[in-house]
Order: C-alpha cells, then structure tokens, then sequence
C-alpha cells in the first residue's frame, strides 16, 4: 500500500466524470485506504468543464488535493486535461482521452482550439509520463462513446496495486444493472492498452 | 459497516436515524439533495415547497405538532425565509427543528457569497458545523436534541465542500429513533406561540437567557474541541477548513468548533494562553475572528486569509507561508503558458429558451432577467438578458424602470418555478398598480437548474405522487391580467409578434412561452442537414448560440452526436441551408 495516491479527473459535463471518480473512490477504500472525493456540481452541468478529486492514503483530511501534489492526471478531454497543469509535479503521471470537445469561443470562431502538440509539451514539462489513450476511438468499436471513462479507468487500473477483480466488483455495483457487462469489456480493454509513452 | 456518502446524503442518513418525520424545502444547489434523499425514507414525509420561506413555516408546523422536522436550503434562500427563522426564533418549538444552510464559498452557482453565520447571530439561534459526512449524519441528531432541550430552532452550516464531497460514514440503523406513529394533540399555548407586542415582549428575554444557556452549554459540549499538538500555533477554524488546515499545519494545536455559535468564551480564552500565536482560519467573514478580538485578545485572520473567495489547502498553505508562518516554501507551480480558451456553461442544445432569447435579441428589448437556466440568456452570442439579481426580482424591476417612463422595449423574463417561488407577487404589483410591463415566463414545467425538480406546475410531488398541476395561464387570468398570449418559443417570429403586441398596447401583458424542457424530456429530433452549396457562411445561424454548430472554413457543421435535432438554426438561416430532414 502507498502512502498516498492522489487523482484529479477532468473532463466536460455529460462524459461521466462523476461516474469515473465514484467508481475511483470505492476502488481505494475497498483496496483499504481512507479516501475522499470532491467534485462541483451546478452551473457545470450545462455544457461547462467538471473536475473531480479523489485521494486515497492511510488517513485523509481534505477532499481538496494542493496544487503541485497530484499523483495522476486523468484527462477526458484533451484541452479540459490542460487546465489542471498546476496540480503536476515531475513525478505525476498523465492519462489523456484523445478527444477534443470544441467550447462555444471556438465553434464561433473567436478563439483557437491549442494543438495537440502544445497541449503534449505543456503537460509533459511538468509530468514524469505523459500518455495519449484512444480511448473515445476504443469506445466506438465497443458501440458506445460513454464507455471512454471506464477505458480511461481500465488504462489507470494497470499502474496500481489494486487486484481487477475488485475494480470489476466495484463497477458492477456502481454501473446500471443492463450496462454491467459492456462496461467490464471496455474496463479490460483500457487495462491492456499499451500506447505510445512519451 | 462503512459508506462512502456525500454530505449531503449524510444530513438525510441523519435525519432517518434521528426521527424525523417532516423534511421540507426549495431546490437550491448546494443544498438540493438534502431534502431529495429525504424523500428516499418511508419514514419522513418530504416534499418541494414553492419557496424557502413557505419550507420553513411547514417545517415550523410539523415541530409546533410535535415531531421532529427538517428544512434545507441555500444560503439565499435563507434571505427569503429569514422572517420566518426570525419568528420561530422567538416562539419556539415543541419538536426538534433543525434548518440546514448551503453557503457557497466560491459562488459555484449563486449569485453572491454572504457568510449566512451571520444569520445565527442575527436570530440568536445556535449554529453547528460539521467537517465531513460522518459530522453530518451526526450533527443532524445533536440539532435536534438541542432543539429539543432548548426550546430553538438550530441551524447547521454546510458549505459546497461539504454538501458534494463523499466521505466514510458508519451505518447503523441499531440506535435509531422510531418516529411515532401516535396522531399529534397539538398543544395550544396563546403566550408562546401568538407574537402579537405583548407576547413577544415576554418572549425577547427568553430567548436571551436561552442564548446565556447555550453559551454555556458551548463551553463543555463535545463537539468543540481541541486537538493538542505543538502549541507554537493554535489554529481556531471550523467546517471542511479543518481538515484543509490539518494537511497544512499537521502538527499544529487546533481548537475545531463544531458549534460555531454561540461561542464558547472561556474555552478560547484558554486556549489563547495556552498557544503563542493565536490563528483563525474561516472562510468567508470574520465571524469567529471578531469574537476573538472583542474578548480582546490578540490574533491572526483576515489580514492573512481572504474574505472573498473558496479557500483550498493550497491557498492556505499559500498564504500562511507568505505570512510566515511557515517555514517550508510551497512547490513551484505553472499554470500552462498557451492560451486555453474557456468553457462557459450554455443553454442545451434544443433548449426552448434560446428561441425566446433570440426573438427578444431581434427585437432589440432591454431584459430585465432573473435566475433559472434561462440566465444564460445573458451569456454571448445571444446576450439578450440585461439584469439578474435575486429570484423573483425581475418583474418588480421592470414595473419600476416602466414607471420612470423609460422608452426601450423593456420586458421581464422569469422561470415557471421562479413564477411559483416569488414572481406571483410583483406581478400583483404591475396589474394592480396601473403597471404597462410585458411579462414573460418561460414554462419548460420544471425546475432545470437545479437539476430537474418538480414544481407545482409539473404535476408531481417530490414523493413521485401526481398532483393536479397549477395551470400559470389560469393562475394569471385569475390574478386580472387581460392580455395573455401562449407561445411556442421554437416559433421565433410568432414571439416577436405578441411580444411586440404587449409592448405597443400600453398595459399589462404576459406571454407564456411554453415547452417542456428537452434534456428532461430527452426529447430528440433528426439532426438537420447542411447545404453546403446554399451556405453562405453568413454567421446567422451562430448568432443562437448553439453548441452543435461550428464555423467551418466555406461553411458551418453540425455535430450530430450532440444536436438535438430542435431545428431552431433551420428557421434562423436567410438562405434556406439548413434543413430540417422532413424537408430534405
Ligand atoms: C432564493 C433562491 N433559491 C434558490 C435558488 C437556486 N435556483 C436558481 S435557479 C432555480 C430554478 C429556476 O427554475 P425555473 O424558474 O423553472 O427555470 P429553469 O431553470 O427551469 O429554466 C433555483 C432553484 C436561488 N438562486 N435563489
């Protein structure tokens, strides 16, 4: 068991940020941690960028992880993963769905979606491992674009010390009833995912 | 057995293991979900009041016969039942009464930031502030029991942290109070309970000795607490700043209130002289800091912690270092250096309250707003909403800037909930008054915002029993209005046309612009098609602010994952590119 083990997951409203971290949290207290999580709910919901936070570590006081001191970085969106650069420290890892969601500044045309490259350096100089998960692509072939969270989840599961079968257990228990089979097929699928590293 | 819950279902854990049979309120994030799972226990009645204050005076009700009760609400919505708190302030009670207040630090989603700590003061009722999900369950029973004892309502704080972060709570339903199920004799008692001057006369030193009582009380209870450590720093704070405070000062002596009024005097005098440098860490006021400083000791606060704004272990960790209280620097952070356009919330694709924006665009109409989804009316490219203070505020505000005889086209436009929580009054006000406003409510017949509550138009009830629903249209009629127009709002130019109509008449008039809200109703259409041909790339089409539709190089997109299919950019298009499939 680790000390500490600290999670930010960013994405926008509706791609089932609160799902993943639900999901993240139960992982860690099942696994024997003390665990927090954090989220904002509200205006968010309407097309607005989520964030939440989940720590697990032997005891855990605020559900508010400090900036500088995340372990990981889970990204549901490309440019939604760039916002939490402040949270990173040269030994985080981050995990990002390779998916742009286009906010309203940009389909009128007033302002620039970042490239992908720029998005990659600015996470990169602050990270230890950077990885780009096809996850949105992945979620398709298994017929439904909202598996990407749990793909992103299976991609995170194979750098922890927690056993699949207890992440599986808790996606059955979290999951609706009619959705349990599709979404442990898409968690083992981001668990075997071994993508380019930079 | 252990439960990951959030604070917020843990104050409704509480209330079932604690008794209570009546939970009441008004939707209000951060507080909605307090009385939602209420209404998940057989054994509490809930239900959605029309508004704050109605919420508290049921509550008042229920504990006048006799049972505990529960009533919850956002911080503003405190303003609106602040009479009534006021009042049962006075009276008392017979059964438990516990109110429970959402601040929101930050203003995640409120119009304002007040430090509603203030209000226990004010009413002179006790105040508790629970750290996590574990205290909330708890505290819910401690309110009651000192609502019980004392004779007072008690208010408990929570704050966004708390109400929707998900903490380890222990479920035992062992120890619970079964509510009875005996029918309530209700006691009558002239004195207490009729606050005419004479009464209340009699009441006003009751309610200070109550007040000496639980200062006292204060000094001793459990919830107040110091946790002993190096006494170099004491740290007075309370709520989820605890904990921020713990993961920065982890050694520090920390004197953790869980009643944060009244306060207990002698217990910080004590702890004052114990440690050598005395710190308040609070969000938000001053509140505990100026206790400190008028029992005149000496202390550190808002010179180095903020009022405005939420605070976060990292804030803390900032400033207290700068302050130099603190020895080890905060890590190097950057936030990126490229440029990340923002992501403001929008109104949903297919959402009806954009054709009623985009109408009262084109008309050029000075918009006197309120508080609902349909805020976001005020956002670009539509930016057709030119106030927004509190809800219920628009009508009155516009029947006044009417009466200075300003020549804009000058409308109001307000919720079907927010109709029901406080717009019937100034609505009063215009028909009665000799008013000319133009008075439009846009009825999606349910409460959005907030996360798709009913009201008492949609014709259901929190318990999910259906109700005869209030019919705004005869609500209005009966109220006097003669000019009464039902739109569509999808039907852009048929909105201008009576919206035009009321605005030339020279009085009262209401337009009702009605449809179901589609990420409710997940409604969906067909997605339209764009001619790529026809379009011109004029730009008209992104003039509704649609979320689906992207400026392309020769011509616009619509992602059809997230296009609703309302087919509203169709009929803006002058050139007839957009097509709607029936037309294809
Ligand atoms: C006094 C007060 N209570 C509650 C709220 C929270 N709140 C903001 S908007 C809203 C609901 C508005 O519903 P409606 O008028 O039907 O508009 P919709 O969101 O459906 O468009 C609520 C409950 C508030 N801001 N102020």
């Amino acid at each position: 068991m680790q000390n500490k083990v600290d999670f930010i997951i960013a994405g926008v409203g509706g791609q089932g940020t609160i799902l993943a971290s639900d999901i993240l949290v139960e992982v860690g207290y099942n696994a024997g941690y003390d665990v927090k999580k954090s989220e904002v709910h509200g205006m968010s919901q309407r097309g607005g960028g989520v964030e939440s936070q989940v720590r697990w570590g032997k005891k855990v006081y605020s559900p508010l992880i400090e900036k500088g001191k995340a372990d990981y970085l889970i990204g549901f969106e490309m440019l939604e993963a760039a916002r939490w650069t402040e949270y990173l420290n040269p030994s985080s890892v981050v995990y990002v769905n390779k998916h742009k969601m286009f906010p309203p500044t940009v389909t009128t045309g007033q302002a620039e979606y970042p490239s992908e490259t720029a998005i990659e350096q600015e996470l990169i100089s602050r990270a230890s491992r950077m990885e780009w998960v096809d996850a949105i692509g992945l979620a398709k072939e298994l017929g439904n674009p909202a598996l990407a969270g749990v793909i992103m989840l299976g991609r995170l599961s194979a750098d922890l010390e927690v056993a699949p079968e207890l992440w599986l257990k808790v996606i059955s228990e979290l999951v609706p009833a009619k959705f349990v089979e599709l979404n442990k097929k898409a968690f083992l699928t981001g668990r075997g995912i071994i993508s380019k590293s930079i | 057995m252990k439960k990951l819950l959030s604070g917020n279902e843990a104050f409704a854990y509480g209330a079932y293991l604690a008794g209570v049979q009546l939970a009441a309120a008004y939707p209000g994030t951060p507080s909605t979900e307090i009385v939602k799972n209420c209404a998940t226990y057989d054994t509490i009645y809930a239900e959605w009041s029309p508004n704050e204050k109605v919420s508290l005076d049921v509550a008042t009700g229920a504990s006048y016969a006799g049972r505990r009760a529960l009533c919850a609400m956002k911080h503003v919505g405190l303003n609106v039942a602040a009479d009534s708190l006021f009042s049962a302030s006075y009276t008392g009670l017979k059964g438990g009464l516990v109110i429970i207040n959402a601040d929101d630090p930050g203003m995640h989603s409120s119009q304002n930031e007040q430090d509603n700590r203030n209000y226990a003061k004010f009413a002179k009722v006790p105040m508790l502030e629970p750290a996590d999900s574990e205290e909330a369950k708890n505290y819910v029973r401690i309110a009651l029991e000192m609502s019980e004892q004392y004779d007072t309502p008690v208010l408990i704080r929570t704050t966004t942290r708390l109400s929707h972060s998900r903490t380890l709570v222990e479920i035992d339903d062992s120890k619970r109070v079964i509510p009875s199920d005996e029918i309530p004799a209700y006691e009558r008692n002239i004195p207490k309970y009729v606050m005419v001057p004479g009464n209340a006369r009699r009441r006003h030193p009751v309610v200070e000795e109550r007040l000496q009582k639980l200062a006292a009380l204060a000094e001793t209870l459990e919830i107040n607490k110091i946790e002993p450590g190096n006494d170099e720093i004491g740290i007075i704070t309370s709520g989820v700043i605890y904990q921020y405070a713990r993961d920065v000062f982890p050694n520090a002596t920390i004197l953790k209130l869980g009643m944060v009024w009244p306060l207990p005097k002698q217990m910080i005098i004590d702890f004052a002289k114990r440690v050598k440098k005395l710190v308040i860490i609070e969000e938000l006021d001053p509140f505990i800091e100026e206790y400190v400083r008028i029992l005149g000791l000496d202390c550190i606060g808002k010179e180095v912690y903020p009022i405005e704004g939420e605070y976060s272990p990292s804030l803390i960790r900032e400033v207290s270092y700068k302050a130099g209280l603190l020895t080890e620097a905060p890590p190097e952070v950057s936030a990126a250096s490229i440029d990340l356009p923002m992501r403001p919330p929008m109104l949903c694709p297919g959402c009806g309250h954009r054709g009623l924006f985009y109408a009262l665009k084109r008309l050029d109409a000075t918009v006197f707003g309120d508080i609902g989804c349909y805020t976001l009316g005020a956002a670009p490219p539509l930016a057709a909403m030119h106030t927004t203070t509190c809800m219920g505020g628009g009508f009155g505000v516009v029947h006044g800037v009417d009466k200075m005889g300003v020549k804009d086209k000058t409308v109001a436009v307000l919720g079907d909930s927010t109709f029901f929580h406080s717009g019937i009054h100034p609505m009063i006000d215009v028909l009665y008054n000799g008013g000319i406003s133009t008075l439009i409510i846009t009825d999606n017949r349910i409460t959005a915002m907030t996360g798709h509550q009913d009201n008492p138009g949609s014709g259901r009830t929190l318990l999910g029993e259906p109700a005869e629903r209030i019919d705004i249209e005869t609500v209005v009629r009966g109220l006097g209005a003669k000019r009464v127009e039902v739109v569509n709002p999808y039907e852009v130019e048929q909105v201008m046309k009576v919206v035009k109509e009321g605005l030339e008449s020279g009085e009262p008039s209401v337009v009702i612009a009605r449809y179901p809200c589609v990420l409710h109703t997940k409604e969906k259409h067909p997605v339209p098609t764009v001619d790529t041909e026809a379009c011109t790339n004029c730009g008209n089409c992104l003039k509704i602010g649609c979320p689906p539709i992207t400026k392309g190089e020769n011509y616009v997109a619509i992602d059809n994952i997230l296009c609703n299919g309302c087919g509203l950019c169709a009929r803006v298009c002058p050139f007839n590119a957009i097509k709607k499939p029936e037309e294809q």
